[in-house]
């Protein structure tokens, strides 16, 4: 099914080459980290995690989305899902690749990353979050090919793939589980120190996975002549908003927290979130935009997406799920990781600007991973068309 | 007065038992340092069979001294980094630190400090490793590279297994580690040849001199407040040592108790 990937429109090669582009500028940009090291980040010895476990965090989420397409069709036999699971594996696939880049990325010592199975070490978070993420990258590798070799044969799945199947989506759900128990479990970082991390994770990738999907789904239609169908995209609609509604049902549980119980260690983040936190008489607030843009775009995405429009305008339900995904990225990507380290243990505050070699690393990574979905979809569509023809 | 304190030491030092090659990994035995006392008072305190049984470095920082000398701790610091070549890098941003200092408000940021007496406003406290009998640094760590050496309680490194990854420095409620987020050996201002430079990618902080107890040399920063009675250090598990005599005749308090961590630092302020 390969050879699907190398006959194309002349446009599916410029596309190529336009990713191919920023992937030689990232790699180019991490031969410089590699040789001088993390300095060239923004990163330091106060906010010691940045864009690339920030990207991680929110790609892991983009991960575990796709288990919204899953469920509805094998558990609850929802058919219209059925051409369009296949979408929601191979985007997964991307996700977790550069989930991984992120994180080698980010390793000070590249080179020594197998020391996590050399020497396994079951109290640590990050073990089991190796041993997941793995796991659920070659299970949708699997599952994704055989169900797709099946269809291209005309023939049902073979029976054993089912199994692996159903095992995906509890452990789609645990990928992301173990991503917040990275952070949750950590006593010393108030913002982080709530059990509600892992459901907000959740809600947060069942509304922004499904979001991204659709946006490939009408671009596809347009450039691939592939339709997922309306009825298909009404559900995935009708998903997006429980899970982005209860995302912000979430967050506001935690302002409530900090706020009414007035214990400053559970406000200073939100402080420095949403207004900005004063300190030895500085204001903090470079990322005050960022999350003023997460609350806007966030409820007015749901706004959108609840219009009987989005449900016959593909313009519309663009749109509505593009401000959706930017604003749960803003949320995730951005904000949650970042105001973990607000304020230091010293009770500091020290912000954090990512550097060019940084943002040109992560944008790499982040052309990446969409060349991998292209080729993978490309793959898809063309099995098909393939089988439509006959 | 450090009779006991020494002999300690060296017992310690003697019974090395060479750990992987490194230098800063190196442990010190379990001596069962007050076994042979007898004492059923001492062993009803003692939890477990095991605490009983094990060493645990500890240390008490007497503010009060560092408070009419302040210079003695910037003695203490310079000691430690020349004894650890811990580099000075001029940015606030790549900066390594094992002994450092810092106000009241910010070692202890749980503790009130409004109405705060105007001495301890201006005081400088010395900063360290707490060397946390529960380390939330070590259960972080994915390969073992910071492990808790079980025969003396010190939380220790390796630098040669470490990948970087930073999620110590992330679980540490102290702020007491430090990532070499570019090659330190051009920030070393005094070679010292006894003990190994680190290279990029890796997390170190205060390793309580485990290279000098080794050789039954007191820690550096101990050393440099000799006499003063600024710094004690000694075994926690032995209820004869000079540490625990302190500790039962002073008020000390630690740093972020409620978070269980168990700090072996203790401060009279």
């Amino acid at each position: 099914m390969i050879e699907k990937t190398l006959k194309g429109k002349p446009a599916y090669w410029i596309w190529l080459a336009f990713l191919g582009m920023f992937m030689a500028i990232g790699a180019a940009c991490y031969i410089r980290q590699y040789n001088i090291g993390l300095s060239l980040t923004g990163m330091s010895r106060d906010v010691s995690w940045g864009l690339y476990i920030s990207q991680f965090t929110f790609l892991v989420g983009g991960a575990a989305g796709g288990v919204m397409l899953l469920l509805p069709y094998y558990i609850h036999n929802f058919k219209e899902f059925g051409r369009i699971t296949i979408l929601g594996e191979f985007m997964a696939i991307a996700a977790i690749i550069m989930c991984l880049m992120f994180i080698m990325a980010d390793l000070g010592q590249p080179m020594r990353a197998l020391n996590v199975l050399l020497y396994p070490s079951p109290q640590s978070i990050l073990f089991y979050d190796a041993i997941v993420l793995n796991a659920y990258l070659y299970i949708n590798i699997l599952c994704g090919w055989v169900i797709l070799t099946a269809e291209r044969k005309q023939v049902k799945p073979p029976k054993w793939i089912y199994f692996f199947i159903y095992l995906s989506i509890p452990l789609a759900i645990s990928i992301h589980t173990v991503t917040a128990m990275l952070y949750c479990g950590l006593g010393g970082r108030h913002f982080w120190l709530t059990a509600i991390i892992a459901p907000r994770f959740l809600a947060s990738a069942f509304a922004a996975g499904p979001a991204l999907i659709i946006i490939a789904c009408l671009i596809l239609k347009r450039v691939a002549g592939f339709d997922a169908g309306r009825k298909a995209m009404n559900k995935l609609v009708t998903i997006i908003i429980y899970a982005a509604i209860l995302n912000m049902f979430f967050v506001g549980l935690e302002l409530f927290v900090g706020y009414y119980s007035n214990i400053p260690g559970h406000k200073h983040a939100f402080e420095y979130l949403f207004f900005g936190l004063e300190h030895n008489g500085h204001v903090y607030n470079n990322l005050v935009p960022f999350m003023w843009g997460f609350v806007v775009l966030g409820f007015g995405a749901i706004a959108v997406l609840l219009t009987p429009a989005a449900r016959k305008n593909d313009l519309v339900l663009g749109l509505g799920c593009g401000a959706l995904f930017l604003a749960f990225w803003l949320d995730k990507g951005i904000g949650f990781v970042l105001a973990g380290f607000v304020p230091t243990p010293m009770y500091d505050v020290v912000e954090y600007i990512p550097t060019a070699n940084e943002i040109g690393i992560t944008i790499g990574i982040w052309a990446t991973g969409l060349f991998v979905v292209t080729v993978l979809y490309k793959i898809a569509i063309g099995v098909e068309h393939e089988v439509e023809k006959c | 007065m450090d009779k006991q304190r020494r002999k300690f030491l060296k017992i310690a030092g003697a019974s090395v038992v060479a750990g992987l090659g490194v230098p800063v990994i190196m442990k010190l035995s379990g001596e069962p340092a007050h076994a042979a006392g007898g004492n059923a008072a001492a062993a009803k305190d003692t939890l477990t069979k095991e605490a009983s049984k094990a060493v645990r470095l500890g240390m008490v920082i007497d503010m009060r001294i560092f408070t009419d000398k302040p210079e003695l701790l910037d003695d203490a610091i310079s000691s430690c980094i020349n004894a650890h070549n811990v580099p000075q890098f001029p940015d606030k941003k790549n900066e390594i630190k094992w002994l450092w200092k810092a106000p009241f408000k910010n070692v202890f940021p749980y503790h009130s400090s409004s109405y705060a007496s105007k001495k301890i406003g201006k005081v400088d406290f010395a900063v360290l490793c707490n060397h946390c009998d529960e380390p939330p640094c070590v259960r972080a760590c994915p390969t073992q590279a910071t492990f808790r050496a079980e025969s003396n309680g010190i939380i220790a490194m390796d630098m040669h297994r470490c990948i970087g990854c930073r999620f110590c420095m992330a679980a540490c409620p102290y702020g007491a580690r430090s990532f070499n987020y570019q090659d330190p050996r051009p920030y070393i201002t005094k070679y010292n040849n006894e003990f190994p430079t680190r290279m990029k990618g890796v997390v170190e902080k205060c390793n309580f001199c485990a290279e000098r107890l080794a050789l039954g040399q007191e820690p550096a920063c101990v050393e440099a407040c000799q006499g003063t009675g600024a710094i004690i250090f000694g075994d926690l598990n032995d209820p004869g040592s000079e540490l625990r005599a302190v500790l039962d005749k002073e008020f000390t308090i630690q740093r972020k108790p409620t978070l269980g961590t168990k700090p072996s630092v203790f401060y009279i302020v």
